[in-house]
C-alpha cells in the first residue's frame, strides 16, 4: 500500500451526489494533480456523515478537518491552501447549524458526532466502502477469523449473552432466534438480511449498506456458520440503486479474496451471498412477506406460527435479521458480549442508530447509546426544529409507531421506556397539522396494504374515508369513535404488523391532541390552516 | 386528454427469443421470477402481455401467478410508460417538508395526474411511498436520478433537462 501524507474522504452518499459531490471530487482531483501532489495526496470516495443538510461535505485527514457547502469552485483554495500551506480554509469550514458562531474544525468534536457512540457507523464516511482492503484494514473480516476459532454453540451463546435485539423494529433476541434455527430440523438452512427498509422515516440501512456493506457480509457469514446455513440472501428495497451496487462490489470482492465461496480461511465452511432486488413493496419487510417475495411470488404475508427458524425459505429453517442488527454482529463477536453489555441501559443494550427528520434542523442517521433522552437526540444532536418553534408531536419509528409530544421529550431511548421502533424520528413543529398528518399515514398505509386479509385492506381504507372527511371540513365528532373502533380491531385481527399498527399513530394522536382533533369536527376549522388550505384537493394515491 | 393505457411510446416489439434467453440466463426455478421480471421490464420499458405469457412457459408458472406478481410491485408495470417516470414522494417526512407544493408544481408543468402519462409520451408521473431519503425532503425521482430538498421554483428547470434529451 502506498502511504500518502493527506487523505481526503468526500461523502458520495446519495445526498450529497443530489448537492453535486461529483463535480466537487473532479475538481479536487483535478486541482491535485494540477499541483503535482496526486503522489501524496489521495481522494477517496465515502458513506454518509450524517452531515446531508450541509453537502458536499469532505473530510481532510489526518486532521480531520470538515469542509461542507462546497462548490467544484472550492476546490483550488482547499488545494492551495490547506494541501500545500497548511492552512485551514475558515470559510468552508463545517458549521453546526446549532452552533453557527463556533466553527467545527475537527470531525470527532463536532457536535452531531461528539455525542454519538458509533459501532455500526463506526466506518461510515471514514473509508471507501468500494474496497475491501480499507474495511480489513480497520479490522474487518477479524471477527470472521474469531469466530471460525470459536464452535457455532459458542457464538450463539455470546450473541444471547450480548442481549443484542433486532434493530428493524420488532427487538426480538438475535441469539435466540439464531439457536432457534441452529435446532430446527431441515435443510437448506438460509440466512437473510433484511434490508427492504420502507417505513416512512427510516434510512439507517440504506446509510449503512452504502457507507460499509462488507459490515453485512461479515455478519452474515457469521450468522451462516452460527446456525449451519451455506446460502445467505440480501433482500434489498428495489428503490435503493447505490446500495445494490455498492453490496454487489462486496460481495465480488469478498469472493475473490476468499472470504465467500468454499472453505473460507481454510475453515472447512462455506457460504455464499446473493444480493436480491426487492421491486416496491412496503410488506415485503415483514419477513414472512419477505420470503414469499424470495420464491418468486406476490409479497403477502402469512400467518405466524410457524416462524421462519423452524419453516422459512422453501420451508426450511431461515434466520432473518435486519441490516443494523447484522452489522452490530462482528464488533460483538470481536469486542465480546461484555463489552456490549457495557453499553446503554439495564435492559437495552448497544447502541440505536435513529434518523431524525421531518421539521428538524440537522436530519441525518446518528447512531447513540440506549438511554439518552429524546430531548438530548432533537435538541443537543439534531439541533431543534427547522423554524425554531417548539417541536409539536414526533412519529417514533414512523408511521407505525406512536405519536409523542412535548411532555415525552425526557423519555428515554429503551426498550422499557420508549422504544425507537427502526428509528425513524419524523418530527413536526407547531406550525403542522396532527389531523393532516395522521391522513398522510393513513393514506401510506392503504396504498402499501397488501390486500389479502380483510381487515387490514377493508379497515385501513375505512379509516383513511374518515381521516378524508376530517380533513376536508366535513367530519363529525362522533366519528372519533368509529374510527378508535377501527383502529383496535385492525390491531387484534390483522395478519401481519402492517395492518397491527396502522391505528396506533392515530390513537396515540388523539390523546395528545384531542382540541386540535375536535377544531377540525365540531368547528371544521383547522387551528394551523392546513387543512384548510386544501379547499378539499388531496394528494391520493393514483 | 392524456393516456392511461395506450401505448405512448413505439412499444419494441416482443422478441420471444430474448425473453427465452432472459429466463435461461437466470435459470428457470421460480425463486428467479423477480430477477427475471427487472430484466424484461428493464429491456421493454413495461412488462409485455406477450412477454409475461413467455416467462409463465418458460418457467412453468401458470400465467396468472405471473401476472398475480408483476401487478403486485410498484416498479413493476403491465402497461407502457412514458420515456421518462417521475416518482414523487409523498410520505410523511416529505409530505411536512412540502411534496404537495411539488406535485402542484409538476401537475402544472405537465397538465398530468398522478397515474398518467404526457400525450406525447415523454413523462410519467407517479406517487410513490417513501425513498429512504428524508434527510433531504421533499424528494423526486426521474428514472434512475433522485433530486432532493426540492422548492416548487426548481421543477421546471429539472423537467427541462430530460425534454432536452430528446433533442
Amino acid at each position: 500500500m502506498r502511504f500518502y501524507r493527506s487523505h481526503i474522504l468526500v461523502c458520495n452518499a446519495t445526498p450529497c451526489v443530489l448537492k453535486g459531490s461529483r463535480a466537487v471530487q473532479a475538481a479536487l482531483t483535478e486541482e491535485i494533480e494540477r499541483n503535482g501532489l496526486e503522489q501524496e495526496i489521495k481522494v477517496v470516495e465515502t458513506g454518509c456523515l450524517g452531515l446531508s443538510e450541509c453537502g458536499p461535505i469532505i473530510v481532510v485527514y489526518p486532521e480531520g478537518t470538515i469542509y461542507a457547502n462546497l462548490t467544484p469552485q472550492d476546490a483550488s483554495e482547499i488545494v492551495r491552501e490547506h494541501l500545500l500551506k497548511g492552512k485551514i480554509v475558515e470559510r468552508l469550514l463545517y458549521r453546526a447549524p446549532q452552533a453557527a458562531r463556533m466553527p467545527s474544525v475537527a470531525l470527532p468534536e463536532s457536535p452531531v458526532l461528539a455525542r454519538q457512540q458509533r459501532i455500526v457507523l463506526r466506518n461510515v464516511g471514514l473509508i471507501d466502502p468500494t474496497s475491501i482492503e480499507e474495511y480489513v484494514a480497520s479490522n474487518g473480516y477479524e471477527a470472521l477469523g474469531k469466530a471460525f476459532s470459536m464452535s457455532p454453540e459458542q457464538v450463539i451463546d455470546e450473541i444471547k449473552r450480548s442481549n443484542l435485539r433486532g434493530r428493524g423494529g420488532a427487538a426480538f433476541p438475535t441469539g435466540i432466534k439464531w439457536e432457534a434455527a441452529r435446532n430446527a430440523s431441515g435443510e437448506p438452512k438460509t440466512v437473510i438480511c433484511n434490508a427492504d427498509e420502507g417505513e416512512p422515516g427510516n434510512f439507517k440501512d440504506r446509510i449503512i449498506m452504502e457507507g460499509d456493506p462488507h459490515s453485512v457480509v461479515e455478519a452474515m457469514v457469521i450468522a451462516g456458520y452460527a446456525v449451519g446455513a451455506h446460502k445467505g440472501y440480501i433482500y434489498v428495497r428495489g428503490e435503493y440503486k447505490q446500495a445494490i451496487n455498492k453490496l454487489n462490489k462486496a460481495v465480488t470482492d469478498a469472493k475473490s479474496k476468499g472470504l465467500l465461496g468454499e472453505d473460507i480461511l481454510g475453515s472447512g465452511f462455506g457460504f455464499d451471498i446473493e444480493v436480491f432486488r426487492g421491486a416496491g413493496a412496503y410488506v415485503c419487510g415483514e419477513e414472512t412477506a419477505l420470503i414469499e417475495s424470495l420464491e418468486g411470488r406476490r409479497g403477502e404475508s402469512m400467518v405466524k406460527p410457524p416462524y421462519p427458524p423452524t419453516h422459512g425459505l422453501w420451508g426450511a429453517p431461515t434466520v432473518i435479521n435486519n441490516v443494523e442488527t447484522l452489522a452490530n454482529v462482528p464488533q460483538i463477536i470481536l469486542n465480546g458480549s461484555d463489552w456490549y453489555n457495557s453499553i446503554g441501559t439495564e435492559r437495552s443494550k448497544g447502541t440505536k442508530v435513529l434518523t431524525p427528520c421531518g421539521d428538524v434542523l440537522q436530519p441525518g442517521a446518528i447512531e447513540v447509546p440506549f438511554g439518552i433522552t429524546m430531548r438530548e437526540v432533537l435538541y443537543e444532536i439534531a439541533g431543534g426544529t427547522k423554524s425554531g418553534k417548539e417541536i409539536k408531536a414526533v412519529l417514533v419509528g414512523g408511521p407505525s409507531g406512536v405519536c409523542v409530544g412535548r411532555e415525552s421529550l425526557d423519555r428515554r431511548f429503551a426498550y422499557e421506556d420508549l422504544s425507537p421502533g427502526a428509528g425513524a424520528l419524523i418530527v413536526i413543529d407547531e406550525d403542522k397539522c396532527i389531523v393532516d398528518l395522521i391522513h398522510n399515514c393513513l393514506e401510506f398505509f392503504v396504498h402499501e396494504s397488501c390486500g389479502q386479509c380483510v381487515p387490514c385492506r377493508e379497515g385501513t381504507k375505512r379509516m383513511l374515508d374518515i381521516a378524508d372527511r376530517w380533513v376536508s371540513g366535513e367530519g363529525k365528532p362522533e366519528e372519533v369513535r368509529l374510527m378508535q373502533e377501527l383502529a383496535k380491531n385492525l390491531a387484534v385481527s390483522s395478519r401481519c404488523g402492517l395492518g397491527q399498527f396502522a391505528g396506533t399513530a392515530f390513537v396515540t394522536s388523539y390523546n395528545l391532541f384531542e382540541d386540535e382533533y375536535h377544531a377540525h369536527l365540531a368547528e371544521h376549522e383547522c387551528p394551523t390552516n392546513i387543512c384548510a388550505m386544501r379547499n378539499g384537493r388531496r394528494m391520493s394515491n393514483g | 386528454m392524456k393516456n392511461r393505457e395506450t401505448t405512448v411510446k413505439s412499444a419494441p416489439r416482443v422478441n420471444v427469443a430474448n425473453i427465452k434467453a432472459i429466463v435461461a440466463k437466470h435459470n428457470a426455478l421460480r425463486g428467479n421470477l423477480l430477477p427475471v421480471l427487472h430484466e424484461v421490464q428493464a429491456e421493454y420499458g413495461y412488462l409485455p402481455k406477450e412477454a409475461l405469457a413467455t416467462i409463465a412457459t418458460e418457467m412453468n408458472i401458470p400465467l396468472s401467478e405471473v401476472y398475480g406478481t408483476a401487478t403486485f410491485y410498484s416498479l413493476f408495470s403491465t402497461s407502457p410508460l412514458g420515456r421518462h417516470v417521475i416518482r414523487l414522494c409523498n410520505s410523511a417526512p416529505c409530505h411536512i417538508e412540502g411534496s404537495r407544493a411539488i406535485l402542484q408544481a409538476i401537475k402544472e408543468e405537465l397538465d398530468l395526474e398522478p397515474g398518467e402519462t404526457t400525450e406525447d409520451g415523454q413523462f410519467s408521473l407517479q406517487l410513490t411511498s417513501c425513498l429512504g431519503l428524508c434527510g433531504v425532503a421533499p424528494v423526486i425521482m426521474v428514472d434512475d436520478d433522485v433530486y432532493g430538498n426540492l422548492t416548487p421554483e426548481m421543477i421546471p428547470e429539472i423537467l427541462a433537462k430530460y425534454r432536452q434529451e430528446e433533442g
